[in-house]
């Protein structure tokens, strides 16, 4: 490791009553890299983004962002602050169509959110944007599609296009391949390899295959701790990590 | 969609033109108790159509406004319209101390605490001297329009209400399509998704809550003034049911749907009032009757019918583009 370490946590531990989710795990991913986290089901991969992006509270440890601790921090703040998230199961907004879920994501810094009063007409000046960021996902031809009507890879690119909208210097993808066929993985792949230029990005992911492609650095995780590091070639002949693979099938 | 447009501004030119001439047509009492509760109802709205919060207390709203207004014009001898920004006022100062103990909840849970804060309203209002307790407050002076239109008469009265309809009405319209209601709608869509996106959930919530509790305190206010009197099926959680009810049956999540649903609700309390209690028994029959033929409401049926008319499939908004589904 030679570059700067953007996010870190020391020690983070979580417990739901008596069982131990996440238990002492101390991450470092270093800025501009594409760092995976793997591991089998429950392993707490999951668990870690949501202490990361404080969707629920640490029961102990630290999180770091860029020097700062963010372990209190609110999860809206994180966003604000440029580390933002996607979900296991595809996060759209449903009832709105393309480009309105793009807006959702850019309206914020015209810090005009709260204005009742404002009529709607005032987003439209980030319609040329929107429309940029969904032929950037291949989406160009929906941007007027309700979303509901898409295909799952194609609501999966919509978030992709709604998180970079956003413009994050860290992005946390949460399985941004499963559910997907053949090709629309590919065509994922591509993307984030696109949209990583310049920035980080934490992955989870449990197609090796992926990770093998993308991922400059990997961390397997198998109940709650944190088993082994390195590049995919070093930690893939691990035999800890082959055995916590064969033990609990993925 | 420039037709669905002009569609929809003949919409709203239809309803305006029936509110002008409704007095004319059906008892102007009829027609003003009618207007207080579909504003009561689109309020309502607001909060469960565009937020996707359900609350179970908002008669302590309407009730406030109502008791409120009256005090001020009773005993205070305040002019109308000051009488009614009172009960407003305090409605919504009501709304932004249940909300912000409530909004932390979600689900059944947020039902629950706005039900037990509407019920210790109710509670307060029972108990205190100045509201006449089971009696209700009664006298209350309608007073003159701007100190200058005497408002017993039954028309100016009507068009005092309508006036004040129609601005509540197109505060609600516009809140709907603002920069702000575009957020409420993605938190009602994906609640963690809004949040991962820096929208702090919680405020917009709050926001939409005092909105809420401040209109229905507006239309409380203004049934007080029209009935001349308060009562306490204004606080009774009776009234946060028929609301729900209301808005269901109209469509939730439409703009005008509330207050059609507010208009067959009067219309069934007013001309079935010959039998008797059977009343409740016949507006639940309907009810039960229309969630389950028409799940989205009759405004919501004939939006649907209407714009899959317009485009075909029905799926999607605009036609600019052919699509090719990939
Ligand atoms: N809110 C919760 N309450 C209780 N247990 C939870 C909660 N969230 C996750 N867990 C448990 O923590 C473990 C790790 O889950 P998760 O982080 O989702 O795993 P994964 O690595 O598959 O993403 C699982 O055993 C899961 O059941
Ligand atoms: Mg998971």
């Amino acid at each position: 490791m030679n570059g700067e370490c953007i996010l870190e946590t020391r020690g983070l531990v979580k417990q739901f009553n008596e069982f131990v989710a996440v238990n002492g795990v101390s991450l470092r991913v270093e800025r501009g890299s594409i760092h995976a986290l793997i591991g089998p089901n429950g392993a707490g991969k999951t668990t870690v983004f949501n202490l990361l992006t404080r969707f629920i509270p640490v029961t102990r440890g630290e999180i770091r962002f860029r020097g700062e601790d963010i372990t209190g921090a609110r999860p809206a703040d994180i966003a604000r602050r440029g580390m933002v998230r996607s979900f296991q199961v595809s996060a759209v907004f449903p009832a709105l169509t393309a480009v309105e879920n793009i807006r959702v994501a850019l309206q914020r810094k015209l810090g005009t959110s709260f204005h009742f009063w404002r009529t709607e007409r005032s987003l439209e000046a980030l319609d040329a944007r929107a429309v940029e960021l969904l032929a950037e996902v291949g989406l160009a031809e929906h941007s007027d599609t309700v979303t509901v009507e898409l295909p799952y890879g194609r609501k999966r690119a919509l978030e992709l296009a709604t998180t970079l909208a956003l413009d994050p210097e860290v992005m946390l993808l949460d399985e941004p391949t499963q559910g997907m066929g053949h090709e629309d993985v590919g065509r994922v792949v591509a993307l984030i390899r696109r949209v990583a230029q310049g920035r980080t990005v934490l992955m989870v992911e449990h197609n090796l295959s992926v990770v093998q492609d993308l991922a400059d650095r990997v961390t397997v995780l198998a109940r709650g701790q944190v088993l082994a590091e390195g590049s995919y070639g070093e930690v893939s002949k691990d035999p800890a990590v082959l055995e916590a693979y064969i033990g609990a099938p993925a | 969609m420039s037709r669905l447009r002009s569609l929809e501004a003949l919409g709203w030119g239809v309803l305006v033109a029936v509110g002008i001439v409704a007095p004319f047509v059906v008892y102007p009492v009829f027609a003003m108790n009618v207007l207080c509760l579909a504003l009561f109802a689109s309020a309502f709205n607001l909060l469960l159509g565009y937020t996707g919060l359900l609350s179970f207390g908002h008669a302590a709203f309407l009730g406030a406004g109502a008791y409120v207004t009256g005090l001020a014009a009773k005993t205070w001898g305040l002019p109308t319209e000051l009488a009614v920004l009172s009960g407003t006022a305090v409605a919504t100062a009501l709304g932004a101390i249940f909300g912000s103990l409530a909004i932390r909840r979600s689900g059944i849970y947020f039902a629950m605490i706005t039900l037990g804060f509407a019920q210790l309203v109710y509670f307060l209002v029972v108990q205190m001297s100045w509201t006449g307790g089971e009696d209700g407050l009664q006298g209350i002076p309608r007073g003159k329009a701007l100190g200058l239109f005497p408002l017993d008469q039954q028309l100016t009265m009507y068009y005092f209400v309508f006036t004040a309809f129609l601005g509540a009405f197109f505060v609600i319209h516009r809140a709907i399509h603002s920069p702000f209601g575009h957020v409420l709608r993605a938190v009602r869509e994906n609640e963690p998704r809004a949040l991962s996106l820096g929208y702090d959930v919680d405020r917009y919530k709050l926001v939409a809550f005092v909105l809420s509790a401040a209109l229905a305190g507006l239309a409380g206010s203004l049934k007080a003034v029209v009935l001349q009197f308060a009562s306490l099926s204004d606080v009774h959680w009776h009234r946060s049911g028929e609301v729900v009810l209301m808005t269901l049956l109209g469509g939730m999540g439409t703009v005008v749907g509330p207050s059609v649903g507010a208009l067959i609700v009067v219309a069934l309390e007013n001309y079935l009032t010959d039998v008797g209690s059977w009343v409740t028994v016949i507006t639940g029959a309907v009810f039960v009757v229309c969630v389950l033929s028409f799940r989205r409401g009759i405004v919501g049926e004939v939006r649907a019918l209407v714009a899959r008319s317009f485009t075909g499939a029905g799926r999607k908004r605009s036609s600019s583009s052919p699509s090719s589904s990939g």
